[in-house]
């Protein structure tokens, strides 16, 4: 639910309920994000990690 | 060029027809209960032996359960991302594993019990904010995102996948902010399977449940979160012990299982006396002011005052005084019996906030509620099981699962 949806109100339930579930799925969000750009980079010879050695495949 | 195997370098795994006919069979019961499943789907919740007494029955109970033994994979990632008991690295994926097995297999029980699965998304849209329910669901449903997110550097590990530059970086990567993942599934966990147990404590309708609470938490919230955590890594242990007894290989030093039993121990030991001072003040003070006595609540020959002594002393002192002790540590019989106790315990306990709830007479006019699940309810609870046998046994034969595996099972 979102704060322009018609059932929402501006009261501490929603606020608490609904905040922490953003929160969680910010932190989740942006987990992911940060590891799939990272990985782009480094596979593409971008990043500078000491971990790109696929050697022993 | 050579094709990389898919099986992972230097460990051994049976033939393929033994692997297909074991997966044959797990297949097979997983097929009765998917034939379940549709017909509660097609026909409706007509099919289950739920009533107007019992409108949590045998799936809230499953339900449950195996969030409380899924607990082993939040407290051990708490225990090696957090408090870095960097021996615990050698289970970690096996019990992140059976988390992810436990948390699916409970989202897929909801799926079921909601009878309209197409509408499942309604709790996030159309939340109700003032229902413990509502919480449960959210976290629950962030909880596998996290337990997926903590699962898939594993499946990227398979020699084939990772043998392409990305999957390899990516990986690595979501290895390198796994503490990030594992600190939220903590902040998620503590919720959700305290909630579990809050829904059970603000019953006021209904003494037998009912608790006295802190602020707006009953004491079941802490209860409930508190033995997740002390028993979730004993099922841990206990489907590490089945595993290596059916691939015949020894998968994880015994310091490691004894680390991880010494802390659940204590955390069973401490826990079970909070639920022995929170069932002391609920018989002797909260039942008697709501104008009942304690054996109201055993009067059947079901649910008699044995059900408490098996959740509070056989399977809650018990395992806890073996595994505080290294004789009991290291004796593989006692290990492992209070290690089946501690799961039989949290599973009991389970039951009794879930169904004796139902089955106690509120009024002095009514009688004992009785209940027996239809077989469809049977084939969708077992169906969790042949699944996490199938997850298991393909993460067993294609990942490298147990990163102890080699050194303890050296091919000539």
């Amino acid at each position: 639910m979102f704060p322009f949806c018609f059932e929402w109100a501006w009261d501490m339930s929603h606020m608490v309920f609904m905040g922490g579930l953003w929160y969680a799925l910010g932190i989740i969000g942006a987990g992911l994000t940060f590891a799939i750009v990272k990985s782009i980079f480094d596979s593409t010879g971008g990043g500078h990690g000491d971990h790109d050695d696929l050697g022993h495949h | 060029m050579k094709e990389t195997p898919l099986i992972p370098e230097g460990v051994k795994r049976c033939s393929k027809w033994q692997f297909s006919l074991w997966m044959a069979a797990a297949t097979a019961v997983l097929l009765w209960g998917v034939y379940a499943m549709f017909l509660i789907w097609y026909k409706g919740l007509n099919q289950t032996n739920m009533n107007d007494a019992y409108g949590f029955a045998l799936w809230i109970w499953a339900d449950l359960a195996v969030i409380a033994l899924g607990g082993g994979a939040f407290f051990s990632g708490f225990l090696t991302y957090i408090i870095a008991k960097d021996e615990l690295k050698n289970i970690i994926n096996f019990a992140v594993i059976i988390g992810f097995i436990c948390y699916s297999s409970a989202l897929l029980i909801l799926a079921i019990d909601i009878g309209q699965p197409l509408r499942g998304w309604f709790i996030f849209w159309h939340a109700n904010v003032h229902s413990m329910l509502t919480e449960v669901a959210f976290c629950l449903s962030c909880y596998f995102a996290v337990l997926t997110i903590e699962f898939i550097p594993l499946i990227l590990e398979n020699p084939r996948i990772s043998q392409k530059p990305f999957w390899h970086h990516l990986s690595h990567n979501m290895h390198g902010i796994m503490a990030v993942f594992a600190a939220t599934g903590v902040f998620l966990s503590f919720f959700h399977q305290g909630s579990l147990g809050g829904v059970a404590g603000v019953l006021f309708g209904r003494p037998f449940a009912y608790r006295e609470h802190i602020f707006i938490w009953p004491w079941t919230f802490f209860l409930f979160t508190w033995s997740a955590a002390a028993c979730g890594p004993c099922f841990t242990i206990l489907v590490t012990w089945i595993t290596e007894k059916i691939t015949r290989k020894k998968l994880v030093k015994d310091n490691v299982i004894e680390l991880l039993a010494k802390i659940s121990g204590w955390m069973i030991l401490t826990y079970i006396i909070a639920k022995s001072i929170d069932t002391l003040y609920w018989a002797f003070v909260t039942a008697p002011d709501r104008g009942f006595t304690l054996m109201d609540f055993y009067a059947s020959p079901t649910y008699n005052i044995g059900i408490l002594f098996a959740e509070i002393i056989l399977c809650g002192f018990v395992p806890g005084l073996i595994l505080i002790t290294r004789k009991g540590r290291e004796n593989k019989f006692l290990l492992m019996t209070a290690v089946v106790l501690a799961v039989v315990g949290v599973s009991l306990n389970r039951w009794v906030m879930v169904l004796q709830v139902m089955a106690v007479p509120m009024f002095s006019f009514d009688d004992w509620y009785t209940y027996v699940p239809s077989w469809q309810e049977v084939a969708t609870t077992v169906l969790p099981v042949a699944y996490g046998i199938i997850v298991i046994s393909l993460a067993h034969r294609y990942l490298p699962v147990f990163p102890q595996e080699k050194e303890l099972n050296p091919i000539d």
